[in-house]
């Protein structure tokens, strides 16, 4: 089979450099390639082969000396590595807690918006100046709110007579106040993807659904949910392999991660790993199993929830 | 009939109320920003904490800029985005081109290869990058900054599809007419194109001017820094008070804020059409 299609490329290519005009296709379409081809390959691909040969390595910065090709050595003290494990836990909570939030406030606040109502670029306008805002800034605006002695989250809390907390700093709550500010940020592009999705939905079954006598619930689970299955199942991928990549906000909150690691999230580990205490196989390897998390899970969607998603 | 109408009003109130109360949410920690920005250096100490500054002060801004080189972090961040985007179009609509209306052989091949960098998340490239870039002595330099950004699959892709819109028959009237292929792309593929490449570019900007976990890496000086970064290092090493963090802050965000009021509906459609997230 590969002989035939070589073959066939081969032909081909022969044909091609035989008629001028085609020739000249050739020759453009090759030049016109060049720019990107060139900077693809030296800033993606052979960084992607050097990665994995990297995570087979011993590979110390500092020490040239310290550098050897060690098998499998660096995957295997990852399974057996507390502080990976930790990360990879709490890189699932945030997902796990965040993602259905996300979604069910999104949803309702799309269709809120949709409801024809008055001042929607205003309301629009609010709800999506955090997505576009620098990281950085308003992340260094929630870590002053939940400041434990100056911070306006403590204030609510006093004006609704509940105890002063110390967010960020008790390892219990680091992570909901995490998650909490990156709700904040991120909700209003899922709100603006899902009002997209449902002024897709034609009116006309509304209005037949109206006259057989169907309910708002029903109409929700009847017509909307189902008929917006192709945007939430975008938003459920984009969420999923977002949360495993999720590192600024996060690093602007706690930057070293967390009360005893409560906010250490895999790509902060990677991190320290590599730029803190200067071991790049072991990163590279977990670096490796974050590729390998988000392939498999981006197929697993694929072919498991996309078959039952519903597409007009 | 009655009923109805009184039942659409107080769903109509609901709805009103509901979204009120999530948009005061949402701009809570933006007004929380501006009113500390204002605050004197005493009020900022004032516990519960005041919405309304007693007094208004400006030179907080002066302060900020003059405690860290926010003009120079300014000049670094637009250089190193603007270059970015400018290299980025290029390149995409080159390939874009090639891959939406040039045949030859091998050139799906190569599309697919295009495509599957994609997948390669820059938390695996960044380690090998970042020793490749200590060999070559580019850290903590432009070149280490831009290089490794000069061009993007998914504008290739996007502008690819973009591209295959315009009909192939424009192309052949300009080739009779003796229109070269390069002029082609200049004179009438490009301006024909410009929402695409303004919702693309647009991202692609923002995306950079954001930009967080390689400009940290990349960076050991000040002077070399980016506004997220150096903003960063001043909400984390200065010590400073927190009025002069929130306006540092504030002057961070406002030029972005700024660009989302002129091109609002740009923004939005682009994200609706592309989905792109940045």
């Amino acid at each position: 089979m590969i002989d035939q299609a070589q073959a066939g490329f081969a032909s081909r290519l022969r044909h091609y450099l035989k008629r001028p005009l085609l020739r000249q296709d050739l020759i453009a379409g090759v030049t016109y390639l060049v720019p990107s081809a060139l900077s693809l390959l030296f800033f993606v691909i052979i960084p992607v082969v050097s990665a994995l040969l990297l995570s087979f390595s011993k590979w110390e910065l500092l020490s040239a000396r310290d550098r050897a090709f060690i098998g499998l050595d660096n995957y295997a003290h990852l399974l057996t590595s507390a502080e990976f494990w930790n990360s990879i836990r709490n890189t699932v909570y945030f997902g796990v807690v965040k993602i259905p939030v996300d979604i069910v406030v999104a949803l309702l606040i799309a269709m809120l918006l949709n409801r024809e109502i008055r001042g929607l670029p205003f309301y629009r306008t609010i709800f999506f100046l955090p997505v576009i805002t620098s990281t950085v800034a308003v992340s260094a605006v929630w870590r002053y709110m939940y400041d434990p002695n100056f911070g306006f989250a403590n204030a609510i809390l006093k004006w609704l007579g509940m105890p002063a907390q110390t967010w960020l700093y008790d390892p219990k709550l680091a992570m909901p106040s995490v998650i909490l500010a990156a709700l904040w940020k991120g909700l209003g592009y899922d709100i603006v993807i899902y009002l997209a999705g449902l002024r897709g939905i034609p009116r006309i079954y509304y209005e037949a659904a109206a006259i057989d006598g169907a309910n708002n619930w029903q109409r929700f689970w009847k017509i909307t949910w189902p008929l917006l299955s192709p945007v939430t199942y975008f938003i459920l991928v984009m969420s999923i392999i977002n949360s495993f990549r999720v590192f600024g906000q996060i690093h602007v909150l706690t930057p070293k991660g967390g009360p005893l690691r409560s906010t250490e999230v895999i790509v902060l580990y990677i991190y320290r790993k590599a730029f803190q205490e200067y071991r790049f196989g072991r990163a590279a390897a977990a670096a490796f199993v974050l590729f390998a998390i988000v392939t498999v899970l981006t197929q697993l969607q694929r072919r498991v929830i996309e078959p039952r998603v519903h597409y007009e | 009939m009655m009923g109805m109408e009184v039942r659409g009003k107080v769903a109509n109130l609901l709805t009103h109320l509901i979204l009120v109360t999530a948009g005061f949410v949402m701009v809570v920690p933006f007004v929380w920003m501006v009113s500390t920005a204002l605050k004197g250096n005493s009020e900022i100490y004032i516990y519960p904490p005041t919405w309304v500054p007693a007094e208004i002060h400006l030179d907080n801004f002066a302060r900020a800029w003059r405690y860290a080189p926010f003009g120079r972090f300014y000049v670094n961040s637009v250089f190193v985005a603007v270059t970015i985007t400018l290299s980025q179009v290029v390149t995409s609509a080159l390939a874009g081109y090639v891959f939406a209306r040039v045949r030859f052989p091998g050139r799906d091949m190569i599309f697919y290869m295009y495509v599957a960098t994609l997948i390669v998340p820059t938390q695996v490239t960044m380690l090998p990058l970042f020793l490749m870039m200590n060999e070559l002595k580019w850290i903590n330099t432009y070149k280490g900054l831009i290089m490794p950004f000069l061009a993007n699959a998914f504008m290739v892709f996007f502008l690819r599809q973009f591209f295959s819109t315009i009909p192939m028959e424009l192309e052949d009237a300009a080739k009779i007419d003796g229109c070269g292929r390069t002029r082609f792309i200049i004179q009438v593929l490009l301006p024909l194109s410009r929402p695409a490449l303004a919702s693309t570019g647009l991202f692609t900007f923002l995306g950079h001017w954001n930009s967080y976990i390689w400009p940290l890496i990349i960076t050991n000086s000040t002077r070399m820094r980016t506004l997220p970064i150096g903003l960063r290092y001043f909400v984390e090493e200065s010590g400073a008070q927190h009025n002069y963090m929130m306006a540092a802050a504030l002057i961070t965000v406002a030029p972005v804020v700024l660009l989302f009021f002129l091109a609002q509906r740009q923004f939005i459609e682009s994200i609706a059409r592309t989905g792109v997230k940045s």
